[in-house]
């Protein structure tokens, strides 16, 4: 590994930020989305939707953090590939710099980002009536899942950010992403669903995440759903990595 | 220590089906100015991108500053700056916060120092504070070579410096590109423009069609077809003497307002 490692990605991560700051629009269009389906599902639909005991707005809430952390990542993907357009990106490359230290900087930016996002989205939540019995502990396992996710989809963008051909092409990729919580159990429980749909719903990666993440929230035993849930994100994350890296040196070679 | 910044021997690159350089060789001497010229799609863009470290070579050899572009590229990266077609600058970022990440990248000492006297050399000065998103083309070009003057390197890639600027900022280039050469840098640029060639060239190689064809200076160009003949014209300005003088342009030799003496 170069020595300058990691000096030239706090460097470069240090730019992607300002980026963010100066167009806090990006953050705020990330939250507003998963916002807007938290008011429509909690207050339109909701009503109709058995959930049994659970207040529908606590049911909900892993469902939409997901649906944050899939939507943001499209920015993602587009500002990786506005380096890439706008020739800066060769600059980087043509210097003694880091070589891996460009795509690193974007995914830890990515990283602060969907947090930032994802704190707005909870925040929100909270005064929608969100109540959680969760302590600490099962606070910081929620972040860890939420982060771990935010990695291995950020890592799925990446490879868009690379090779796609216009803007569109990179950030389409993130509307199968934002409709898959649709076919799980974010929203509704899976009892309902016609058979095929109800075996796939129920072994696709949002779903035991949502279910862990929801057992997290109202205290209960998390059982095998997060195990499920973290094997899913480390599985996605090395695949979507190691792609990526792939990707990135055929890009730079 | 060669004497040739740039040696550049067979070198051969094909996309696919399609030969874009079919054996090239050259050599620029250190602290020259090296002008490759040729028609859109002639390959020079593909050349520049070899000798830079960002594509590899299908053959030939190419040594830049004494290292091989293939074999010692993190050396070859720290002898070279390269200023790509498009101006590669980050525009959310301001012009003074430009130059800082760059030398930052380049691991200087004081980058806020060298941003500095960089905004004033380009006269950017009063622009430094603001995004670069709300520069001119010629103010973003100068920004983009500013920032390829960062750590000094030995040798600077200009591909196509002026194409898209008006005739005042071309000037500001052309002047830009002088200097690195009077202190002593070597400069390759690539051109589709023969005044541009012509203006600012130590040599001047002509790339057509993958291969070099001529290579020479210009008064060895000129020497190529039969000499001058001596004919009696009315010098009329020329349109650039026109805009020049009217916008009262600045920089190069369009500092004065000049009234063209009629004949």
């Amino acid at each position: 590994m170069n020595r300058h490692f990691f000096g030239d990605t706090a460097v470069l991560l240090g730019r992607s930020l300002r980026h963010i700051t100066r167009s806090a629009d990006t953050i705020i269009t990330t939250a507003v989305m998963p916002i807007a389906m938290l008011l429509l599902f909690v207050y339109v639909f909701g009503g109709a939707i058995d959930t049994g005991s659970v207040p529908y707005v606590n049911y909900l809430l892993p469902g939409i953090l997901l649906i944050t952390v899939a939507s943001g990542i499209a920015y993602t993907a587009f500002r990786l590939f506005t380096d890439m357009q706008s020739g800066i990106f060769e600059r980087f490359q043509s210097m003694p710099t880091a070589r891996s230290s460009v795509l690193w900087a974007h995914v830890l930016t990515s990283l602060v980002a969907n947090v930032i996002s994802l704190v707005v989205v909870v925040l929100v939540a909270l005064l929608m009536g969100f109540r959680s019995s969760a302590g600490v502990p099962a606070w910081l396992a929620v972040a860890g899942i939420l982060i771990l996710f935010t990695l291995a989809l950020t890592w799925i963008a990446v490879i868009p950010g690379l090779t796609a051909k216009s803007v569109d092409g990179a950030s389409a990729f993130s509307y199968p992403l934002i409709f898959l919580p649709f076919l799980s159990s974010a929203f509704v429980p899976t009892d309902t669903m016609p058979g095929p749909l109800r075996l796939f719903a129920e072994h696709q990666p949002v779903t035991s995440i949502v279910n862990a993440i929801r057992a997290l929230f109202t205290g209960q035993p998390v059982g095998a759903d997060i195990w499920a849930a973290l094997a899913w994100c480390a599985g996605i994350l090395v695949v979507a990595y190691f792609f990526a890296m792939n990707t990135y040196r055929r890009k730079i070679s | 220590m060669t004497t040739q910044a740039i040696q550049v021997r067979g070198l051969e690159k094909s996309y696919k089906e399609l030969r874009v350089l079919r054996g090239v060789d050259f050599e620029v001497a250190r602290g020259s100015i090296f002008a490759l010229l040729g028609s859109n799609g002639a390959g020079k863009t593909t050349a520049v991108k070899i000798l830079s470290t960002l594509l590899r070579a299908d053959a030939g050899t190419a040594r830049v500053n004494g290292f091989d572009v293939a074999t010692q590229a993190a050396k070859v990266r720290e002898s070279i700056s390269l200023t790509g077609q498009f101006a590669a600058v980050d525009e959310i970022l301001t012009g003074r916060e430009n130059l800082v990440l760059v030398a930052r990248l380049r691991h200087l000492k004081e980058p806020g120092g060298i941003a500095d006297d960089l905004l004033r050399r380009f006269s950017l000065t009063d622009a430094g504070a603001r995004k670069v998103s709300t520069y001119s083309g010629g103010m973003r070009r100068r920004l983009d070579i500013a920032m390829s003057l960062i750590g000094d390197p030995p040798v600077v890639f200009l591909d196509e410096p002026t194409t898209g600027l008006d005739p005042q900022a071309r000037i500001e280039v052309w002047q830009a590109v002088r200097e690195l050469a009077d202190n002593g840098t070597t400069v390759l640029l690539t051109t589709q423009y023969l005044d541009e060639a012509e203006q600012l060239a130590d040599r001047i190689a002509i790339l057509h069609e993958g291969r070099i064809i001529v290579n020479g200076t210009l008064a060895e160009l000129r020497k190529l077809l039969p000499p001058a003949k001596v004919e009696y014209v009315e010098k009329q300005p020329t349109l650039e003497d026109v805009f020049l003088t009217l916008v009262g342009g600045k920089g190069g030799d369009a500092g004065e307002p000049r009234v063209p003496a009629s004949t």
